[in-house]
């Protein structure tokens, strides 16, 4: 492989860690810092991707849209609507068991994914929606860099912006109280605490980070389909990536993203040169199998993840200013 | 007069569909009332079955309804292999690990159909089905044959766990743990059995689901939510709500092609669920919340 090929991989192999980083983080707020069971990422995914896509895009005949906004307000667009969605499913399960809410986000992203393929006339169904921009490519043309390492350098953008914020929430008596109803639920509500509502801001933010990613992912690919979106993808990566990386941490979420986007592209690569003729039609399944064991032992070996969750600093008593 | 002969045909499908569901439901139940936890492998473990009662059939010539007992056979393997292998050595922490980890043993497993079945399409070989009609209502003989080997299979299940120490044992552990404990009922072999009768009773909602349709690795991932919805519906960690709970779902789901797109089915089952969850969340039958 020549230079050049190897540069335009590594540009793609980090602009996919920096999306999936960023869902990684927003599953991070729900999961490791509230203990609420998301596995609907790829329907909050989706909802910012196609909000952002539609807002964005020129007019065209074969789906709603033709708004044609600059780049900023389909991101906005993205993350006031899969925040509403979370607001919508948060408010529903808030006071329900963990299975409860489970179940409801996948339901839930599973009829998001039915009303993406069957409405043809928002979304242009199976065929998909094609044409949205790369970010400010003009701009990054300008300086003569590709539109791929342009989206490259906005999405590390939102992400360093993202990963401030989290890491904010977590340190402030905000994160705190998230941990507290985490760890002791009625010791929390004894201390006067508003559990639902805790809860609710928590999901609500942290589908807000999924839906920018969803949006992020519309620009960098260009091409949106109900494929991109299936619950392997959208959810079960990001899921590994959290817990392998060390769920409550933002470090692990980021290094999580990291080692299991590698180990997944790469072992695409490797199947392709290394598998013999015979198993070659079964690459994709054994890929499935491969993250689906690491899993099953992570989780058997080492709950806590690579880099387990810390508290943070606190202020000692009777030191305060 | 057109609508009511539609709706009653519906009905007939819908209560098909409702076997299955109730099957793969019941499971469910039992299994969250065991180890209260949700398990999301469930569809999957229909998708062995069903898959395993094919093999059985072709290698052995075999008739087609003996599916039925060689999927129940190997998915109830299936389901002790990966208690043992995997869930075994989570339980002792929160149920909810055990959720994450059934989620991705759903992946696992069907990789594994996709590489030892393929991921083409396959059917049972039924042969031609020739309708019987009755006042201008079409009943398919396999429809009469799934719908009596639910029966049989619920009678059978009822009468374990109404009539054996360890079915008394069953009931008890799901009713209330910590009783059951002290009373001395070994709790590792209840949880062993809960398995094989939660796997045997998927691949039966499997092997009748690939009767009545076809056989594709994400048959059962697709059916996964109307089952849960169905064994909310009827209060999770009740057995006998779960059947109640089936019906109503399958039911609705076939009466709703009416006035929707049959490929809103599975929606209309989550719609019902996320009713149930506002309105009485225990589920009819008031299950363990």
């Amino acid at each position: 492989m020549e230079l050049a090929g190897i540069a335009a991989y590594l540009v793609s192999f980090f602009t996919f860690v920096g999306i999936y980083a960023i869902l990684a983080l927003g599953l991070n707020m729900q999961w490791g810092f509230s203990g609420q069971f998301n596995i609907g990422v790829a329907g909050f995914f989706a909802v910012g991707a196609y909000t952002s896509a539609i807002l964005t895009t020129p007019e065209s005949p074969w789906h709603l849209g033709g708004y044609g906004m600059p780049f900023l307000v389909g991101i906005v667009g993205a993350v006031v609507a899969s925040a509403l969605l979370g607001l919508v499913i948060g408010w529903i399960t808030a006071r329900l068991r963990t299975d409860y809410l489970a179940i409801a986000t996948i339901g839930i992203a599973e009829t998001l994914r039915l009303i993406v393929a069957n409405e043809r006339w928002l979304t242009n169904g199976v065929r998909g929606m094609s044409g949205i921009e790369r970010p400010y490519a003009d701009f990054f043309a300008a300086l003569g860099l590709s539109s791929a390492m342009g989206s490259l350098i906005v999405v590390c953008a939102f992400l360093v912006l993202v990963y401030f914020l989290v890491e904010r929430a977590r340190q402030s008596p905000w994160g705190r109280v998230q941990r507290a109803i985490r760890e002791n639920e009625p010791a929390a509500e004894a201390s006067g605490k508003n559990i639902g509502r805790f809860r609710l801001e928590a999901f609500v933010v942290g589908s807000a980070i999924m839906g920018l990613g969803g949006a992020l992912y519309a620009h960098y690919f260009g091409f949106l389909s109900p494929e991109a979106f299936l619950p392997l993808y959208g959810t079960f990566l990001v899921w590994v990536m959290l817990i392998a990386g060390g769920s409550g941490n933002n470090k692990g979420a980021l290094l999580g993203a990291v080692i299991i986007w590698a180990i997944w592209s790469g072992s695409e690569f490797l199947m392709s040169t290394a598998l013999p003729e015979a198993l070659s039609g079964h690459a994709g399944p054994l890929r499935v199998l491969l993250i689906g064991v690491l899993l099953q032992v992570i989780l058997i070996k080492r709950p806590e993840g690579l880099l387990p969750e810390t508290t943070p600093k606190t202020v000692p008593f009777g030191k305060r200013d | 007069m057109d609508l009511l002969i539609d709706l009653i045909q519906l009905s007939v499908y819908g209560v098909v569909l409702g076997s299955v569901l109730a099957l793969g439901a019941i499971g469910v139940s039992m299994i969250f009332g065991i180890l209260r936890f949700a398990h999301f492998a469930h569809g999957d473990l229909m998708t062995i079955g069903a898959y395993v009662g094919l093999s059985f059939i072709m290698i052995t010539d075999a008739p087609i309804w003996w599916a039925l007992p060689a999927g129940m056979l190997g998915a109830a393997l299936t389901a002790l292999v990966v208690d043992q292998a995997v869930y075994k050595h989570i339980r002792r922490t929160q149920p909810v690990i055990l959720l994450i980890s059934s989620f991705g043993m759903a992946l696992v497993l069907r990789s594994i159909v996709q590489i030892v079945w393929g991921p083409s399409v396959q059917s049972y070989p039924t042969g031609i089905q020739r309708p019987w009609w009755v006042w201008e209502i079409a009943i398919v003989p396999t429809h009469i044959w799934i719908i009596l080997a639910t029966i049989v299979i619920v009678t059978a299940l009822h009468l374990f766990l109404t009539r054996t120490r360890i079915g008394k044992a069953m009931r008890a552990m799901s009713d209330n743990m910590d009783l059951a404990l002290v009373t001395g009922i070994p709790a590792e072999r209840v949880v062993m059995i809960t398995w094989l009768i939660g796997g045997a009773l998927a691949a039966g909602a499997g092997v009748l689901l690939g009767i009545d349709s076809r056989l594709t690795p994400t048959m059962g991932w697709n059916i996964l939510l109307p089952v849960f919805a169905a064994a909310i519906l009827g209060g999770i960690g009740r057995p006998y709500g779960a059947i109640a709970g089936g019906l109503v779902i399958g039911l609705a789901m076939e009466i709703s092609t009416l006035f929707l797109e049959p490929s809103y089915k599975p929606a209309v089952a989550f719609v019902i669920m996320v009713a149930v969850l506002i309105v009485r969340p225990q589920g009819i039958f008031k299950g363990a919340l």
